[in-house]
């Protein structure tokens, strides 16, 4: 049995290069609509008010925190998750690569959501220093790494031909 | 093998452990494959959330969930009436004993009465998370309000309301040693202070989560976030089954810190299950978890300490009281970390420590990273460099002249039986840091500190804790290890792959680990106490040594080669005539019938049950030392500071993994960092003011320095190749080092935790009079 609340209204994405259609409630944030309905579970939900970061994935190239943007927004848009980071057969790209030889995951829980974030960083090309890197992940918290083989991690991915 | 032998290494005799790997788990972590407890879903699950209460104290006088059962999705709404035993019980997990007020417990759901703001009234089990929030709205509840004790002091005075029935005081320790009076008598310095820690929250970035259904064989199975994979057994007493019909595999998990060591999600979870016999999910919200999950003690310290003129401590004279918040949880063996850890790593003759932990309607406190052995440190550091200050010596001078040594004893009675390194991670900091820097503007200060501290690691002795570890060679020479370890993030699972591979000869990426399943892995008691690596590494050594042996001795007498002469490589088994492959010594293994596989048990340990008076135990297996020292930079308009320079020093005796050394220590330090700079659990009257990461504030990655780990390896310690433990041990020094940078920068000492820019404020001016 249904709930009441919920609609039949559909809604379409690209998820990971993939054309998605599931449906999607008026009230479903994409983060429930990734997780729940599209089986696409590396966004994580860490606090449900868009500031632990943990949940960020790229819409259309901008990054957003997916437990507070609604589903039924992103209709059309093309969403980019951790788990669609890695080439065709599963290797990492040079980001990954770099969180990998840093030991940039502990309990890794917030790596998605700071690949993410870092992914977006790198995409304009511009070479940032460790306290505009630090900045920048402001709004990604991480509780088990104390940041810096992160910001390692980030500072030797820039420039590094992806 | 006995847990008081000794173990050594050499580093350059090592091909795999000491050496900095990538661990295992890390590739899938990053491509973003792995499942934590919340990403496993069954077609037909249901959802559950919890009624919880809204005040702080209370008489339930209604609870009426008629209406909420009646609704579109609802499956069931359950009362504590519904649960078949329904208490939890908090003896901690493994324990062969209960201490008096140690055994305490609480309601699975509340019935009668409520004692903190979120304590679980009843469970909402529903087809649809949409369904979920209507119906804990229809849940009927009805509030006789109580009087709210929100302060442990005032629930210890006369006349105290009564948190629970036979008083307010769970528990005390107190350690006596030599003459403290007459010590304090002809001290040549007198030392007093004051100081409060705050409550803090684990706030790991995964809430509380997990899925439960029931197997074929009728098995309950609950895979969970936790740090305890034996909690099976407390779950099989709420439900009144056998505790070999209930399972609990816990995944990697997004961080513990002691906040997944007491059950979380999991009866409600079990009897969510077991009463709709259907899998079912329940995820806790950040809501939840920062109201209702237990927190790190707050302690109130009082500090007295005598000292001669050359800086040699004469006695410490301590009072230290706690909030156990509204349940017992594990307040009083927090607080007997806290009374045996109050001293420092100093040699201290006399001494007088009088500790309690009261019941108040805050919310309950229970273990957190450091484990009441980390708040003293603000204590016992701040006293040493007042003690420096007023006798005018050097801050490192004062503190090794009074550094423990091997053979000394701590105030309770226990000898130190390792090699302690204190004085040399004190010259490391030292060293790496040259220059104290320059302020960088106008109206800005700056100061610079050290602190020391000392962390046990392993258990309490009296526990009988022990760990078993199974390894097995597939027939072509790849590893199987099993081992119940819950891994939360700190490599406990890598750990043993490395171990192993020592020992064994086999490559890493040829090496699975089976880890957190108290079904089908062998049982290697909790991810706690920093002791996984003390007590399933050793137990996985072990293992690995009977196997290396077993297949030794079968190729020797086949091939006719003396056994100490050949040895396991990556290359086979190498001896003086002849080098055999692993898959054909496995062949000759399987032929003259001698096992290729080993399950190696270690026990920890042994010590006799404490009382109420420590005195001339052993409580802990081992310590580990360290010393950090910060640069800070303070505002002297705006009270802000700023953490210029960050270094930490510990000696982990031999480090498995140099990576996950260096990311234990930046962790814990910046985690220290803020509960002494920022974090705090806001009660007001009962009422938790910080319900979101909007109000609890940990720090960014702005907020903090880069943190230089300096790892120290003396080579000894209690665990495989001489490791220390280093899971704890560094969270406790950041509380001291910031206060006494901040202090020496504007001339007065912050106190109370945390050191907000209103408190900095207070210290510059009380430091310019």
């Amino acid at each position: 049995m249904k709930p009441a609340t919920t609609t039949d209204m559909t809604v379409t994405m690209t998820v990971n290069g993939k054309s998605v259609t599931r449906v999607a409630g008026g009230h479903v944030t994409l983060l429930r609509w990734l997780r729940d309905e599209a089986g696409v579970f590396d966004p994580k939900y860490g606090c449900g008010e868009g500031v632990c970061g943990a949940c960020t994935v790229l819409v259309d190239g901008e990054p957003a925190s997916a437990c507070i943007v609604l589903a039924a927004q992103c209709e059309g848009s093309d969403v980019l998750t951790a788990a669609g980071l890695a080439g065709p057969d599963g290797e990492l790209n040079a980001l990954q690569r770099a969180f990998h030889e840093r030991h940039g995951a502990q309990c890794g829980f917030c790596t998605p959501g700071m690949l993410m974030c870092a992914t977006a960083m790198l995409a304009d090309g511009r070479t940032r220093t460790r306290d505009e890197i630090r900045e920048e992940l402001h709004g990604n918290l991480c509780r088990c790494t104390g940041y810096q083989p992160i910001v390692d991690a980030i500072q030797d991915a820039q420039g590094v031909d992806r | 093998m006995s847990v008081d032998e000794i173990r050594t290494s050499k580093a350059d005799e090592l091909r795999i452990v000491n050496k900095p790997l990538a661990r295992h788990d890390a590739a899938e972590k990053i491509a973003g494959t792995t499942r934590y407890a919340g990403d496993l879903a069954f077609e037909g699950m249901l959802h559950a959330r919890l009624v919880r209460a809204q005040v702080p104290s209370a008489r339930l006088t209604r609870r009426d969930v008629t209406t909420a059962r009646g609704l579109p999705g609802v499956v069931a709404v359950l009362l504590g009436e519904d649960v078949p035993n329904n208490e939890i019980s908090v003896d901690v997990p493994g324990q062969t004993i209960a201490v008096g007020a140690l055994k305490a417990r609480m309601q699975v759901l509340a019935t009668e009465r409520v004692r903190f703001h979120g304590e679980p009234i009843a469970l909402v089990v529903a087809e649809h998370e949409d369904a979920l929030a209507a119906a804990c709205e229809a849940v009927e509840i009805e509030y006789e309000d109580l009087p709210v004790v929100s302060d442990p002091e005032q629930a210890l005075a006369e006349g105290a309301f009564a948190v629970h029935e036979g008083g307010n005081l769970l528990a005390e320790w107190n350690i006596d040693l030599g003459d403290v009076d007459g010590s304090f008598a002809r001290a040549d310095v007198i030392v007093e202070g004051e100081y409060r820690t705050q409550f803090v929250d684990h706030a790991y970035l995964e809430p509380e989560a997990g899925v439960s259904w029931i197997d074929d064989d009728g098995v309950l199975n609950l895979r969970v976030a936790t740090q305890v994979v034996e909690h099976y057994r407390d779950i099989a007493k709420i439900l009144g089954v056998p505790d070999s019909k209930v399972r609990v595999i816990a995944p990697y998990v997004g961080g513990g810190f002691g906040g997944k060591e007491d059950m979380t999600v999991e009866p409600y979870l079990a009897i969510a299950t077991s009463h709709t016999r259907r899998p079912v999910r329940m995820q806790w919200t950040r809501n939840e978890s920062l109201l209702a999950r237990a927190k790190r003690h707050r302690n109130h310290m009082r500090y007295r300490t005598a000292a001669a003129s050359d800086g040699t401590i004469l006695a410490q004279d301590i009072e230290i009281v706690s909030d156990a918040g509204a349940y017992a949880y594990l307040s009083a063996l927090v607080l007997l970390y806290s009374s045996v850890h109050a001293c420092g790593p100093y040699r201290v003759q006399n001494a007088r420590i009088r500790a309690k932990t009261a019941y108040t309607n805050n919310p309950p406190t229970s273990a957190f990273r450091g484990f009441g052995g980390m708040q003293v440190v603000l204590g016992y550091e701040s006293q040493m460099d007042e003690l420096a200050k007023k006798l005018g010596i050097d801050p490192g001078e004062i503190r090794k002249r009074n550094a423990l040594r091997r053979g000394d004893r701590l105030p309770v009675g226990q000898e130190i039986i390792t090699e302690v390194q204190l004085a040399q991670t004190i010259d490391a900091v030292r060293e790496r840091a040259g220059e104290k820097p320059e302020p960088s503007g106008p109206r800005l200060a700056v100061g610079r500190a050290i602190a020391s501290n000392m962390q046990s690691y392993g258990r309490l002795v009296w526990l009988n804790d022990s760990a078993a570890a199974w390894i097995g060679f597939q027939m072509d020479g790849s590893l199987t290890i099993r081992c119940a370890v819950p891994d939360i993030g700190g490599g406990q699972a890598s750990s043993l792959a490395q171990i192993s591979s020592e020992v064994l000869g086999v490559d890493m990426d040829r090496i699975t680990v089976h880890f957190g399943d108290s079904a089908l892995n062998p049982l290697a008691g909790t991810t706690t106490a920093t002791r996984q690596l003390l007590m399933s590494g050793n137990a996985t050594y072990e293992a690995a040594v009977m196997l290396r042996d077993q297949v030794l001795a079968a190729v020797a007498e086949e091939t006719g080669q003396p056994v100490e002469a050949l040895s396991l490589t990556p290359d086979g088994i190498t001896g003086p005539d002849r080098t055999v492959s692993v898959t054909l010594a496995l062949q000759i293994c399987r032929r003259r019938n001698v096992p290729v596989e080993a399950l190696g048990t270690f026990f920890g340990p042994k010590g006799k049950e404490v009382t109420r008076e420590l005195q001339g135990e052993r409580l802990f297996p081992d310590f580990t030392f360290g010393t950090h020292l910060a640069d800070v930079e303070v505002d002297l308009d705006t009270g802000q500071v700023k953490v210029l320079r960050y270094i930490a020093s510990h000696d982990v005796g031999r480090a498995i993994n140099p990576l996950s050394v260096e990311g234990q220590i930046t962790g814990a330090a910046v985690q220290g960092l803020g509960q002494a700079l920022l974090e705090e659990i806001v009660m007001q009257d009962g009422v938790n003011l910080t319900g979101g990461f909007f109000q609890y504030l940990i720090p960014t990655a702005m907020d903090v320095p880069d943190i230089e780990a300096i790892v120290l390896e003396s080579g000894e310690g209690l665990g495989p190749f001489g490791a220390r433990g280093i899971g704890e041990p560094p969270i406790g020094p950041p509380l001291a080092v910031i206060s006494s940078a901040i202090a020496d920068a504007v001339g007065a000492r912050p106190t109370t935790l945390p050191i907000t820019p209103e408190r900095v404020l207070e210290c510059v001016e009380r430091g310019s009079r």
